[in-house]
């Protein structure tokens, strides 16, 4: 018993003096007599134990680090090395661990998330299994649903705030009043919506989120009861919602009540409500898909136009693109990498520092010092490296943050940059232990484990060939397949994003600048009203310096991708639930030209009114899929309500983003939206085709809307550059970092190389001398040296080649349609790997010429 | 032998144990439980050393050259498990250091008026 709790001590002062304390402890024993003082002489012992354990340990720490610090300052170069190799591990897989954790692993910011179910209509047959609902659809579910113990649903809302100050475009959602409730979040300020509130006809009541309230009216508390107007009509303040408080995403700036219309529920094929509900406890995800399908099924058989139209569930969770996932999957397993190669590099490091410490090992043990606590000894010193790695890493990783903050997908209701917290600290402080014990244990106790053997013996030059040597080689192998690896999966998804950004859109981009004005309703319900506020401000641009051609349309491409409408066409019958769907936009006269569109046939024009026949022009793809091989132009077809006549055709255009196919497109006169009908429509994007510098227009363009109507915000100002760049961001920001891994990869590889190399030339110097010295030629000398680091670095290269293979594999839905075993890629990656075992080899091999044989016996 | 005064000066005040152990020491050589007794005995049981204090205290002044261990034993003894330490010279000049300063202190408290009533 006594003997097991001075296990609590170290060993070095348990082999010392346990004995002895034992023999105490029995004396003191004897002494004591009745199960009290028995009792009480154990509780002291115990206490003893513990507070000696505590103080010993602490002494022998002390004594260590004290130690290290002095060895280290003794090799200075050495702990810079290790440090930063260290550094460069724990910061990429701190980095790329904060990210994935933000957006993958951490609970979203609501009570009981794991129960909230993002719901979709789901209409496979058209290609899309998460479609928004239909308000008839949402109020039938809600209705017959019994899995959730509440369901709640937003609308997409866009207002003009005007009245106080510069008028406002502001983004924010129409929710039904269980929404807030639902996801189990109070104002910060103020109240909820109530039910009656959300009825048709109901007084505007208005949310407004954190940022606006600062932004707008300075953190006011006496917002409460102002009154706004949005859109020109009256709206009262009744909340102010939390800072953290993100929904349905960030940059949300309001919330009003979804207040749906009678006539809102009479077309089912009408989608633009999101619906989300809170499971009941206990109901699990599965038995509410069950459910739903079965709801949607009876749906199907009561209303035709529900014809194909299922129940998509989603936990909210995972309301995240398979593509985002699988990026921050990859760029986790690049920076393990990353890690990898950095503990071997420092395993690598440690066991060539171990040798040259050997004489210093064992004249310690001479003198006296246990095995076990130099033991000790050494890994207290890689647990103090490591840590000022870990340190620096995590440094490394927070200024990294705005690189890594890009890959945050902005689907989710959740913050843009990862928080800087304790799970993030607590998992650079684990990777720093596991570093440390993981480069540290092998290189100690190789060092211990000759040092009684030959350590004393001066010049003894033990320890190079045979097992040691073997070890480092696997290490070094081991870190060119990692970076093999790494400099592959970067290059794929170079490539990828070449083929993206070569991708052409359908229209020319540079020297177009684009806004939105979006026009109130009901000021602006007519559609001549409109037009004249269309002219106005069309003439005054085309005024402006510099401009060639100006037009407005109802979305410009990749800023609304949806808009999508069925066709019918006379003699072509289709399914239900099947048919052509097209993207519809209204276009006033000179889109195609401000948009540098190819065009046959004729533009719209002014005099293309309500009052003249319906006219429409489609692009390339439409005549492909409805009129193959004929001529288009005269051809009638049905869309949105009315009959209309081709007049021209226009080169296809990416409207859903580069990386995807997008429906064919059918452009209408903005003369002919009828009042009052499809509003959402109208025309609202400005585009304007200039050879003057945007900075210099932008203020004239300004000056000009606001001539045309002084309470009409803008929003959204850039060109149409930028807007297909941001396509491209989140893969440029993911190559980016990807690549800055693979350069930490190939960097340490090198330094491995460079590092086993000068070791062997170290220790085989005596060798080459005596090579040198019985005629060996330069050559054999360099053959000698470089043999090795060849053999080593070609294995290393033919496993990452294999491994690469299989990594491109799991990546290929990220490679837009490149191979996986791009022979291009393959062969830089084989390129840049030889480049760096070469720059690795330069220095012990100039250092193996400048052997000098006589100096190498002499010193024998 | 003449220890240099600022040697002997690093280590006061001496840590109560450690005088303890030094005044244990100073007439004879003793084993570990030997100097807890003989320490126990001297203050009237007031302080009983416990083992780990003991010897943490003994492996700190073996290292700093107040103690040595000694091979050879008392007659009378004859476990073999038993470790007995001497006091080294350093040990005897510390404990006379430590003496001296405690009675400056005294005479500073005197002076001060503090004296405790002679028995």
């Amino acid at each position: 018993m006594y003997a097991a709790l001075l296990r609590l001590l170290p060993a070095s002062f348990r082999n010392e003096y346990g004995s002895e304390m034992r023999a105490v402890f029995a004396r003191k024993r004897r002494e004591v007599s009745g199960p009290f003082g028995l009792g009480l002489l154990w509780l002291a012992t115990l206490w003893d134990l513990l507070a000696t354990a505590v103080r010993v340990h602490a002494e022998l720490l002390a004594q260590d680090v004290r130690y290290a610090l002095r060895s280290f300052r003794n090799a200075p170069g050495f702990t810079f090395t290790a440090a930063v190799v260290a550094a460069l591990g724990v910061g990429a897989t701190t980095a790329a661990f904060s990210v994935t954790d933000h957006v993958l692993i951490r609970p979203l910011p609501f009570p009981g998330p794991h129960r909230l179910v993002k719901l979709w209509q789901d209409q496979a047959a058209l290609g899309y299994t998460r479609m928004e609902l239909s308000p008839a659809n949402y109020r039938d579910w809600k209705a017959r649903s019994t899995s959730f113990e509440s369901i709640g649903c937003w609308r997409n809302v866009s207002v003009n705030l005007s009245g106080s100050g510069e008028p406002e475009r502001l983004e924010g959602q129409g929710v039904s009043s269980e929404l807030f409730p639902l996801l189990g979040v109070q104002p910060l300020l103020g109240r909820n919506f109530t039910p009656e509130e959300d009825v048709a006809g109901a007084a505007g009541t208005v949310i407004l989120s954190h940022g606006l309230w600062q932004a707008r009216f300075g953190g006011d508390p006496g917002v409460l009861g102002r009154r706004l107007v949005l859109d020109d009509a009256p709206y009262e303040v009744i909340g102010v919602m939390p800072p953290d408080f993100r929904f349905p995403r960030r940059g949300t700036q309001l919330w009003t009540t979804a207040r749906f219309q009678e006539q809102d529920y009479e077309d089912r094929t009408n989608t633009f409500v999101y619906g989300i509900g809170r499971l009941k406890p206990g109901v699990s995800l599965q038995t509410a898909r069950a459910e739903m399908s079965l709801i949607a099924a009876q749906l199907e058989r009561a209303y035709p136009e529900n014809a194909k139209v299922g129940a998509t569930l989603v936990l909210l969770r995972d309301e995240i693109a398979p593509q985002a996932r699988l990026m921050l999957k990859a760029l986790l397993g690049a920076a393990v990498c990353v890690l990898l190669i950095a503990c071997t590099n420092l395993a690598s490091l440690l066991l060539a520092r171990a040798l040259v410490r050997r004489q210093e090992l064992a004249v310690r043990t001479a003198l006296g010092a246990g095995r076990d606590r130099l033991l000790r000894q050494l890994l207290t010193e890689s647990l103090l490296l490591a840590m000022l790695g870990g340190a620096l890493g995590v440094l490394l990783a927070f200024t990294a943050t705005p690189l890594v903050a890009r890959l945050v997908p902005t689907s989710l209701p959740i913050a843009e940059t990862p928080t800087v917290d304790l799970r993030i600290l607590a998992f650079a402080g684990i990777t720093t232990v596991v570093v440390a014990l993981a480069f540290g244990v092998a290189p100690a106790w190789r060092a211990l484990r000759d040092v009684d053997a030959a350590g004393l013996r001066e010049g003894s030059r033990g320890g190079v060939g045979g097992r040691r040597e073997r070890l480092r080689g696997a290490l070094v192998m081991a870190e060119v397949t990692l970076s093999v690896v790494l400099l592959v999966s970067a290059g794929l998804l170079i490539r990828a994003l070449w083929r993206v950004q070569a991708v052409d859109p359908g229209f020319r981009a540079d020297g177009v600048l684009t806004m939105r004005t979006t026009l109130p309703l009901p000021k602006y319900q007519e559609t001549m009203k409109r037009h004249r506020f269309y002219t106005t401000v069309l003439d005054g641009v085309r005024a402006l310096p510099g401009v060639q051609s100006a037009a407005y349309t109802s979305f410009l491409p990749m800023v609304m991708r949806g808009g999508i409408w069925k066709i019918e066409v006379p003699g072509r019958t289709d399914a239900p639930g099947e048919g052509v769907s097209v993207s519809m936009r209204f276009v006033t006269p000179g889109y195609f030209e401000t948009m540098g569109i190819p065009l046959r046939g004729r533009d719209v024009r002014d005099s293309d009114t309500a009052e003249s026949p319906f006219v429409a022009i489609v692009s390339e793809s439409f005549v492909r899929q409805v009129w193959p091989g004929q001529d288009p132009l005269g051809r009638p077809f049905k869309l949105a309500f009315f009959d209309r006549t081709v007049i021209g055709v226009a080169g296809d255009v990416h409207v859903r983003g580069v990386e995807r196919e997008s429906e064919p497109q059918v452009y209408l006169s903005s003369r002919q939206v009828p009042d009052g009908g499809v509003i959402f429509y109208a025309p609202k994007d400005l585009a304007i085709r200039a050879s003057s510098d945007p900075a210099v227009l932008m203020p004239l363009v300004r000056r000009v809307i606001a001539q045309a109507d002084p309470q009409q915000p803008i929003s959204d100002a850039r060109t149409m550059a930028d807007v297909v760049q941001a396509e491209t961001g989140a893969r440029t920001a993911q190559v980016r970092v990807l690549l800055a891994f693979a350069a930490a990869a190939i960097l340490l590889a090198g330094v491995g190389i460079h590092g086993l190399l000068s070791f062997v030339v170290r220790s085989r110097s005596q060798e080459i001398g005596v090579r040198v010295a019985l005629g060996a030629l330069p050559r054999d000398v360099l053959a000698l040296v470089l043999r090795q680091a060849a053999r080593l670095t070609l294995a290393g290269v033919l496993i990452g080649l294999v491994l690469s293979y299989a990594a491109g594999r799991t990546m290929q839905a990220l490679l837009f349609g490149v191979s996986p075993h791009d022979v291009v890629t393959f062969a830089v990656a084989l390129g840049v790997s030889a480049l760096m075992a070469g720059v690795g080899c330069v220095f012990p091999a100039l250092r193996a010429l400048r052997v000098d044989p006589i100096a190498v016996m002499r010193a024998e | 032998m003449a220890h240099e005064r600022v040697q002997v000066d690093e280590f006061l005040p001496l840590p109560l144990a450690t005088f303890h152990i030094l005044l244990a020491l100073a007439e004879d050589d003793r084993h570990g439980y030997g100097i807890i007794q003989d320490v126990a005995a001297r203050t009237d049981g007031r302080l009983k050393l416990s083992a780990g204090t003991l010897y943490r205290s003994i492996q700190r002044m073996l290292e700093d050259g107040l103690l040595v261990e000694v091979r050879e034993r008392p007659a009378a003894d004859d476990d073999e498990r038993r470790r007995y330490y001497r006091i080294t010279a350093l040990g005897t000049a510390v404990a006379r250091a430590e003496t001296a300063r405690l009675n400056a202190l005294v005479k500073l408290a005197r002076a001060a008026g503090l004296a405790p009533a002679k028995a």
